[in-house]
């Protein structure tokens, strides 16, 4: 079953471009954040009392590249974002979904994404997955216990349309920022308890 | 034209008072009278005494702050307002204005009657007024303000002549006490004396110097309006009239040189009911094509009702914006605008925001959010330890020693302790009061925990307690 799911993590890693991507679990927004690669638009409800922050923003990219909107409700959200999509003028959008995309909504985000050519990212609950999204990812922190400095986590792809899936214990390069995969899944010691 | 109780008029024409009334304006820390209506000047009031003392002569004085902004600008329409007689027309201090009547007196039939016309609707607006007709701007501001009848500018006083407090009373001291006794004195000695400026004052007045009247230009408006023949109601029609009237108005900004910020859209309807679509840029524009698609939005939200017959667009805030060279430069900020202004137009222009780097090591004040569209990007970010990604309001766990736990639950999981760094002590700015900084220093883990999740953990050792306050990626 393993070796099934080897797929190489640069074809599905840097978001295939002019899609809509679809995240999940504790670290969703660290996941967002490295996906970024340079300016994004971060599409967040006004009501929501935590904020990202910047200074945590610092090693992946440079905060004064991000722009935050701040709508009332989703409906809002969706509509900026469909407009930031279809613009183009920033790169990447990052939509944090409160309840289920519909099929049509999430059908016109990806027709906005085509559009403009550029990327979506939906931060999603777990469960809360809409049909169109082009590739679904789970991403969760695990404990490292060889090395201090701790961004290790695994992210694992949970959907994709066109590809196969896969798991990949990933660290963040603050030098390169970039994304480096640690080794593979399931050939690390306890790996196994971690991925809870 | 002089106004003597401007200020006073101003007012009363809002709102009339019966009895006496007086405009007080604060200066060297007292309240003192700036100008008063002649019921209270009949009872013995004068300028610049202090509030206090008339406030006892007179108790029933009703009074108000001077606003001398309001004035200026009152006064500025008084202006506008002259151009009907003739067309140079100027201002004169801060309560007159100066016109040069030179040819133009005939069309109102003569010099008497076009001074008769002007005191009329003076008098029929409620505003005292003085009006001097002379050769001279200098001898036109005497008679104004010192002329009582039919006497010749030499009978004047020397205080006619717009000179110094102290220059008059030295001169009186003199024995100089009219503007012809001046006029007959050596020269030489008083320009010793007094400097070139009494001299010039008194030629000014005579006519051997002379004294221009500078008109004021009209501030430019930047509307253009149209009115139909028949009433229309469809989107794409008001859509096309709306081009047809940016075309002209960035023409227009763009001879000044501005850009506009705040366009309004007027549309009249036939049952003269009106609906305004507002448009707020995210920068200043001129760019007929690019703003039109803005208006899309608004446009299609607009209640036709039986038709719209008459359509303004006004730009209500321009900001200078300097002609540019185009070519080889990215066209992205634009692009970037552009897209924040049709957001803006849908969720408000504030809520488009970005952080910008704030001066403290608190964690919750070491950035800011500022709307995008009023502030520019600053990269001078600085982060000398590592901060988490998410930072919420401390959420408080069950924990009582100085160390961090090596269980404990928050959020309903449990979380088991792997490794510790820290603490990082932050002590509370005391100069600026902060409710959730009251429980004094705090000493900030970074928890990472076996269960995989890295939090930010702080504690209270003055008020001892444990909370979370933030999540690493």
């Amino acid at each position: 079953m393993f070796s099934l799911m080897r797929v190489d993590f640069h074809t599905v890693f840097p978001l295939r471009r002019a899609r809509v991507h679809e995240v999940c679990g504790p670290v969703a927004m660290g996941f967002a954040a490295m996906s970024v690669g340079d300016g994004a638009l971060w599409i967040r409800e006004s009501w929501m009392s935590d904020t990202l922050m910047p200074q945590g923003l610092l090693p992946i990219f440079n905060p004064a590249r991000l722009l935050l909107a701040r709508p009332k409700d989703q409906t809002d959200a969706l509509a900026v974002a469909e407009e930031a999509l279809k613009d183009g003028a920033l790169p990447f959008v990052v939509i944090e979904i409160t309840r289920p995309l519909n099929l049509r909504e999430g059908r016109r985000l990806q027709l906005a994404a085509k559009a403009g050519g550029t990327t979506g990212l939906c931060i999603i609950s777990e469960g809360m997955g809409s049909n169109a999204a082009e590739t679904r990812w789970h991403a969760a922190s695990i404990f490292d216990t060889q090395s201090e400095d701790s961004t290790l986590m695994r992210w694992e792809i949970k959907k994709n349309k066109s590809g196969t899936l896969g798991a990949w214990n990933v660290r963040w390069d603050q030098k390169t920022r970039r994304v480096h995969v640690v080794s593979p899944v399931g050939e690390r010691p306890g790996s196994a308890r971690a991925s809870g | 034209m002089w106004f003597p109780r401007l200020a006073s008029d101003r007012v009363l024409r809002a709102r009339l008072v019966d009895g006496p009334f007086a405009i007080t304006l604060k200066s060297n820390n007292t309240e003192r009278i700036y100008c008063l209506n002649e019921t209270a000047e009949g009872l013995g009031l004068t300028r610049g005494m202090s509030f206090a003392d008339a406030r006892a002569f007179c108790p029933d004085l009703i009074s108000q702050p001077a606003r001398p902004d309001l004035d200026a600008r009152f006064l500025a329409m008084l202006r506008r307002w002259a151009t009907r007689y003739c067309p140079w027309v100027g201002r004169d201090g801060e309560d007159g204005l100066v016109l040069d009547v030179t040819g133009s007196t005939h069309l109102w039939g003569g010099e008497a009657e076009m001074l008769a016309d002007i005191r009329a609707r003076a008098m029929r607006a409620g505003l005292t007024l003085r009006l001097g007709c002379a050769e001279t701007r200098g001898a036109a501001w005497a008679f104004a303000h010192y002329g009582t009848g039919t006497e010749a500018l030499s009978d004047l006083p020397v205080a006619a002549l717009r000179l110094a407090d102290t220059t008059v009373t030295a001169l009186q001291r003199l024995g100089l006490r009219s503007i012809g006794d001046l006029a007959e004195a050596a020269r030489a000695p008083l320009t010793r004396r007094f400097g070139p400026d009494l001299l010039l004052r008194l030629d000014q007045a005579m006519g051997h110097i002379p004294e221009p009247v500078r008109p004021e230009s009209e501030p430019p408006s930047f509307a253009t309006r149209m009115s139909l023949p028949e009433p229309i109601g469809l989107t794409e029609d008001v859509m096309g009239l709306t081009a047809r009237l940016l075309t002209p108005l960035c023409d227009k900004l763009n001879r000044y040189e501005m850009g506009a910020r705040r366009l309004t859209l007027t549309l009249r309807r036939v049952d003269q009911g009106s609906q305004q679509v507002e448009l707020r840029l995210a920068a200043p524009m001129r760019d007929p094509q690019r703003i039109l698609p803005l208006f899309e939005r608004g446009v299609s939200e607009v209640d036709a009702g039986f038709g719209i017959d008459q359509i303004r667009l006004e730009a209500t805030q321009v900001e200078p914006l300097p002609v540019q060279q185009i070519g080889s430069a990215q066209t992205s900020p634009d692009q970037l605008n552009d897209l924040i202004t049709r957001i803006g137009t849908r969720i408000g222009l504030e809520n488009i925001q970005r952080f910008l780097p704030s001066d403290s090591h608190i964690p919750e004040r070491s950035f800011a959010i500022a709307p995008a569209a009023f502030s520019t990007p600053d990269s001078a970010w600085s982060c000398l330890r590592p901060r988490p990604l998410r930072l919420f309001s401390p959420e408080p766990i069950a924990a009582h020693s100085a160390e961090p736990p090596a269980r404990f639950r928050w959020r309903r999981m449990s979380f088991t302790t792997g490794r510790a760094i820290g603490p990082e002590r932050i002590a509370p700015e005391w100069w600026l009061p902060d409710e959730a900084w009251r429980s004094g220093v705090r000493d900030y883990w970074r928890i990472e925990t076996r269960e995989g999740r890295r939090l930010w953990l702080y504690h209270t050792p003055q008020n001892p307690g444990w909370f979370v306050q933030g999540e690493f990626a």
